[in-house]
């Protein structure tokens, strides 16, 4: 027992302050045992795989039978695609009509949303809420929503004296009602996002305006949208991405129809190779949208880079 | 003390358009509790006459609903407890600890951020199709364990915590494991309620994901399952709304009762994200 006692102390300071070796080694293993675990699922379920899909991208392969490589025949195949080129063209189309359009109402809301008037805490919860819905649900709802038949849209309608609409049963109509409906269950973020980027604003700046005598919009156009800048740049990078990727809700109004009017590049490489098992080209136009993606982020960057250096 | 404030005309701008946004879940739920007489009926009601069952009685008699509910429920609550080991533990790793090769492991996680999860589809498919992972819960939450942002939110909230109260720890004889948990985790709080209002959100709304790693229809999660039954019903209206009321209320509410929360991920996605 008091041997023990006699040399417990000696082992345990031994253990503690080992040589300068050993507590490097021990260092470098602490840090990866609190960064490794998380690194290596996260790393390994992406940067692996997309290295897989490049091979994929290169090869004919239903997933059964043996792949043949076919080099780049899969891209080439791709450029000459009219489904691609329409999903290509329906993808842009709404991203060209959601990444504006929800950073001005966001702007718009957050303005608003920033006042000091009664109700405001009502107005924020209603604006927001529809964000935590999921798409697949706000899918289902809208089709309800907007239903040619017994929609509460048309019945708007009817009372307005305005002949009723087909919406998502319209060829020319239903990328345009995606669009809103998108619109709807996403702008709650970006008008959170305005919001915080308003009340960071430093009050002196608006009050230093003020006194200078700039009346309410003056100081919004030369304070308070310079201010949002930066901002600016994050959301329609954000956007842009989702507006790209958007999914969910097209599978659960449109299914890509009616007449392939919604088909999107998601939604084109869900179909060929969840559906029709052409993995190699799925994966070839995955490729393709991932490079897009990247390209026009680099393109909003500059642009606003570009644009909010010339406006303010 | 309650100040008398005048009328604004922000108001005609948005009376409007609160109604605009919440109307239509409004709706959802009153549709849910008619009736198909009552849906059918012309010019449409806005009120059900009473609170009818129907729509639910027959999703829960034609639908393993509660299960898709069960599974939504088991993926997410995965889901979030392993962000928050996983994602606490590399975010303090790479915030405090110096070790070999931390630049590049870190720069390799940033990296990931681009990589979009429509390409990683495909391989990852295959990936857990080899190991026989597809078709079960866990394929839809494997991918859901740790997450760059995750990560880049953690780092981000240890960088920004002073220092002083580790090294105290430390002199006191803890060693790093018995300081992050008794000392920073505590502190660290509000940065992982943040990171779970983030991964319940993610998880528990995906449908992509799941839709490509599950067929079997006992193993679907809610967004999966009410996407599958909206394929084969589109006109059960009252049943479709029942489903969603189900999908969509458990987090609603938890956005009523901690809205401060929920907008606080939402603005943090946005300004450091």
């Amino acid at each position: 027992m008091a041997l023990t006692f006699a040399v417990s102390p000696r082992a345990a300071s031994k253990a503690r302050r080992p040589g300068p070796r050993g507590s490097a080694l021990r260092r470098h293993l602490t840090g990866w045992a609190f960064a490794g675990p998380a690194t290596l699922l996260v790393v390994g379920l992406s940067l692996f795989p997309a290295g897989w899909a490049f091979v994929i991208s290169q090869a004919k392969w239903n997933g059964i039978a043996p792949a043949t490589m076919v080099g780049w025949r899969n891209y080439e195949q791709l450029a000459q695609d009219p489904d691609m080129l329409a999903a290509s063209g329906h993808t842009l189309l709404l991203t060209v009509l959601f990444v504006p359009s929800s950073i001005v109402l966001g702007i718009l809301l957050a303005v608003a949303l920033n006042q000091r008037i009664r109700l405001i805490g009502f107005y924020r919860t209603c604006i927001f809420v529809p964000y935590v819905a999921s798409a697949a649900a706000t899918g289902i709802l809208a089709g309800f929503v907007f239903n040619p038949q017994f929609g509460a849209v048309n019945e708007v309608f009817r009372h307005l004296g305005i002949p009723a609409q087909q919406f998502l049963e319209s060829p020319s109509q239903a990328l345009y009602i995606v669009c809103l409906i998108a619109l709807w269950g996403q702008v709650g973020f970006t008008t959170v996002v305005y919001l915080a980027a308003l009340q960071d604003i430093p009050r002196e700046l608006v009050e230093a305006a003020t006194v200078d005598g700039a009346g309410k919009f003056r100081v919004f156009r030369h304070v308070t949208l310079p201010e949002l800048r930066p901002v600016t740049v994050f959301t329609a990078v954000w956007q842009t991405i989702t507006a790209m990727q958007l999914f969910d809700l097209i599978y659960t109004t449109t299914r890509g129809g009616p007449l392939n009017s919604t088909q999107t590049i998601v939604y084109y490489i869900y179909e060929l190779a969840f559906q029709t098992q052409r993995l190699g080209y799925g994966a070839a136009a995955a490729y393709v949208l991932f490079a897009v993606t990247l390209l026009l982020t680099l393109v909003v960057i500059w642009y606003s880079r570009r644009r909010g250096a010339e406006v303010f | 003390m309650r100040v008398k404030l005048p009328f604004s005309p922000w108001h005609l701008l948005l009376m409007p358009l609160a109604l605009l946004f919440v109307l239509p879940l409004v709706q959802m739920v009153a549709t849910s509790f008619m009736t198909s007489a009552e849906i059918n009926h012309f010019p449409p009601k806005l009120i059900p006459t009473a609170l009818h069952l129907e729509g639910y009685r027959a999703l829960l008699s034609e639908t393993p609903v509660l299960t898709w509910l069960g599974n939504t429920v088991l993926v997410s609550t995965i889901s979030v407890l392993g962000h928050l080991i996983l994602c606490s533990t590399a975010g303090y790793g790479f915030a405090r600890l110096k070790f070999a090769g931390s630049g590049l492991a870190f720069l390799a996680v940033v990296a990931t951020v681009m990589i979009p999860m429509q390409l990683l589809m495909i391989p990852t498919y295959l990936m857990f199709a080899r190991i026989g992972i597809v078709d079960t819960l866990a394929a839809a939450f494997v991918p859901w364990l740790a997450s760059a942002f995750g990560i880049f939110l953690m780092r981000q909230f240890f960088l920004s915590l002073p220092g002083e109260l580790e090294e105290a720890a430390r002199l006191d004889g803890a060693g790093t494991w018995r300081t992050f948990v008794s000392v920073v985790l505590p502190l660290a709080r509000p940065a992982l309620a943040t990171l779970t209002v983030f991964t319940l959100l993610s998880s528990w709304n995906d449908l992509l994901w799941p839709l490509v790693a599950i067929s079997d229809d006992h193993r679907f999660t809610l967004q999966v399952g009410l996407a599958s039954f909206q394929g084969t019903r589109r006109t059960e209206w009252s049943q479709l709304m029942a489903g969603n009321v189900i999908a969509t209320v458990p987090l609603i509410l938890a956005f009523l009762f901690a809205q401060k929360r929920f907008v606080a991920t939402m603005a943090f996605t946005g300004l450091k994200g």
